[in-house]
């Protein structure tokens, strides 16, 4: 299984297998890490599920679709890296991925 | 109030109970936590039910929570197929299904809303279903093979979700309302001339301003829905989407203020101090509009586990939110933000015939509301606009040429 690294706001690492198939947010939600909000559920309709993605992985982790892109535009602390972490999906191109979480969801 | 070692029970394993059990550990609580639900599952969510899951786009796994150990591993001893019978406030023990009486420290209701049942002959039938749970998604998702007709009764969000999802599904849909136009509860006009529009593109029909008199059928199964005047729309299998009253008859019992939902302040508190209620069945402070109301939806739900997670562990409250929803339908995404109270215009900004569009409800210069129609960024903007609660110039906000990055500027 694909290893992520999810870092909270305030420094605390988390490594966590993630099965194949799972969008990045389920993988920090269903194991109950702080951080990520999600909302909706990963239907990509409240930008609670924002993290920042390494440099290094912009191109595995795939395009911005415009629906995300308009979403992020309005959530806050947004950068350069910034994706909505439920449109990311876990494959095995992503072992090792690191992701960081703002300061708040809301 | 920071209550360590508290032992906190919760009544309803649903999306707020389920959540507040899990943020009460990430807050850092050390105490028993129970959490007590009727149905047979673990915490899931409802919102695929009638949208990802019932087209077959989402598999039961991604539905729940959190995943079965999660519970075990967390110390939150999870009670399933039981319900709470009682709350003995004075005493802090609740009566259980099973004969069992169990005491508490804390006690969060988190027992939702319950699909309102249909007053009217042949309600009873086989294949007259609602849809609130798992098990009734179940049952209607076997029903919609290619070629069944699908009735709707009530033209709400989730009615119409499982209208698009059946057609998805190569079965035929009608939608019967009431009122003279679907969502009349719940959006404005032109959302409803839109969906009613984009539906009946896809196949779906409407019998609007439509009384529903009652259900046929043939050897114990539905086979129609009779409307005043005698009309029989045949059907397969009937949908009944009427609304959601609040589980709210234990709080009562027990003597907790209620009106139309449990009564609670910002920190989802009731009128008891060691008794909170959060999610459907909560009737809650609106900051933004200086007034209360019972929500439901997954956001409300949200925010008052973390209001209820927070006040226990001894957390500073989180910042009240605008209460917001979204709805799937076919390749359509809604996503709609505050209530139009004391509105006296409704602003529509770009086109619903190219089907990008926002409605903003407006009252004097402040945003009250946003209907969204694939347009995230009026809804983002105009959700953030409402929660701060500042002015708007009406004209530039109509203007699509000025980006809603410049008008909330
Ligand atoms: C088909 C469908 C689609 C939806 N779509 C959306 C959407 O797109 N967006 C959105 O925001 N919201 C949506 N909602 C609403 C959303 O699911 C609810 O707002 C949310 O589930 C509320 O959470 P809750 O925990 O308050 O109630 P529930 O999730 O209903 O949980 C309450 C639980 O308590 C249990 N219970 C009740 N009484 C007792 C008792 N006495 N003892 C023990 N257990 C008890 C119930 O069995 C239930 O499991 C949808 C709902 C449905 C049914
Ligand atoms: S979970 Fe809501 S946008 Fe990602």
């Amino acid at each position: 299984m694909p290893k992520i690294t999810y870092i909270e706001h305030n420094g605390s690492e988390h490594v966590i297998d993630v099965k194949n198939g799972l969008s990045v947010m389920e993988g920090a939600v269903k194991n109950n890490i702080p951080g990520i909000d999600a909302d909706c559920g990963g239907a990509c309709a409240c930008a609670t599920c924002h993290v920042y993605v390494d440099a290094a992985w912009a191109d595995k982790v795939g395009a911005k679709s415009a629906m995300e892109e308009s979403m992020l535009d309005f959530a806050e602390n947004v950068e350069a890296t910034s994706r909505l972490s439920c449109q990311i999906k876990v494959t095995e191109q992503l072992d090792g991925l690191i992701v960081r979480m703002p300061e708040s969801q809301h | 109030m920071s209550e360590e070692n508290t032992s906190v029970v919760i009544v309803g394993a649903g999306h707020a109970g389920g959540t507040a059990a899990a943020l009460l550990r990430q807050y850092g609580h050390a105490g028993p936590i129970t959490l007590i639900g009727e149905e047979p599952i673990a915490p899931y969510q409802r919102p695929p039910l009638s949208k990802a899951w019932l087209k077959g786009e989402a598999d039961a796994d991604s539905l729940a929570l959190k995943p079965q150990e999660f519970y075990a591993e967390t110390g939150i001893d999870l009670v399933l197929g039981v319900r709470v019978e009682a709350i003995h406030a004075a005493e802090h023990t609740i009566s259980l299904s099973n004969g069992r009486t169990l005491p508490y420290g804390v006690l969060i209701i988190a027992t939702g809303a319950r699909a309102r049942a249909l007053p009217i002959p042949g309600a009873g039938l086989k294949g007259v279903l609602s849809l609130r749970s798992a098990a009734d998604a179940e049952e209607l998702k076997a029903a919609l093979t290619p070629g069944k007709r699908l009735a709707v009764i009530g033209g709400g969000y989730i009615g119409l979700e499982a209208a698009a999802s059946a057609r998805a599904l190569g079965a035929e849909a009608v939608v019967i309302e009431r009122e003279p136009r679907i969502l009349a509860r719940v959006a404005c006009e032109i959302l409803s001339t839109f969906f009613t529009d984009y539906h009946r593109a896809r196949g779906v029909a409407f019998e609007l301003d439509a009384i529903v008199e009652a259900l046929e059928g043939e050897s114990g199964r539905v086979t129609g829905v009779r409307l005043t005047g005698g009309r029989v729309l045949p059907c397969d299998v009937a949908l009944v989407g009427i609304g959601a009253p609040p589980n709210d008859e234990i709080a009562s019992a027990a003597g907790l203020n209620c009106q139309g939902g449990i009564v609670v302040d910002t920190h989802a508190r009731t009128s008891d101090p060691d008794i909170f209620a959060i999610g459907d069945v909560s009737h809650r402070p609106l900051a933004h509009y200086h007034r209360t109301f019972r929500l439901e939806s997954v956001a409300n739900a949200l925010e008052q586990a973390r209001q209820a997670a927070a006040a226990i562990t001894g957390r500073p409250p989180p910042p009240q939110e605008v209460t917001w929803n979204w709805s799937d339908q076919y390749d359509v995404k809604y996503q709609f933000a505050g209530i139009p109270f004391d509105v006296d215009e409704i602003l529509l900004r770009g086109d619903p015939a190219g089907g990008k569009f926002a409605v903003f409800h407006l009252a004097g210069d402040l945003i009250q509301a946003v209907e969204a129609v694939n347009a995230p960024a009026e809804f983002m903007a105009g959700r953030q606009l409402i929660a701060q609660r500042r002015p708007i110039s009406r004209s530039r906000l109509a203007d699509t040429a000025v980006s809603m990055k410049e008008v909330a500027a």
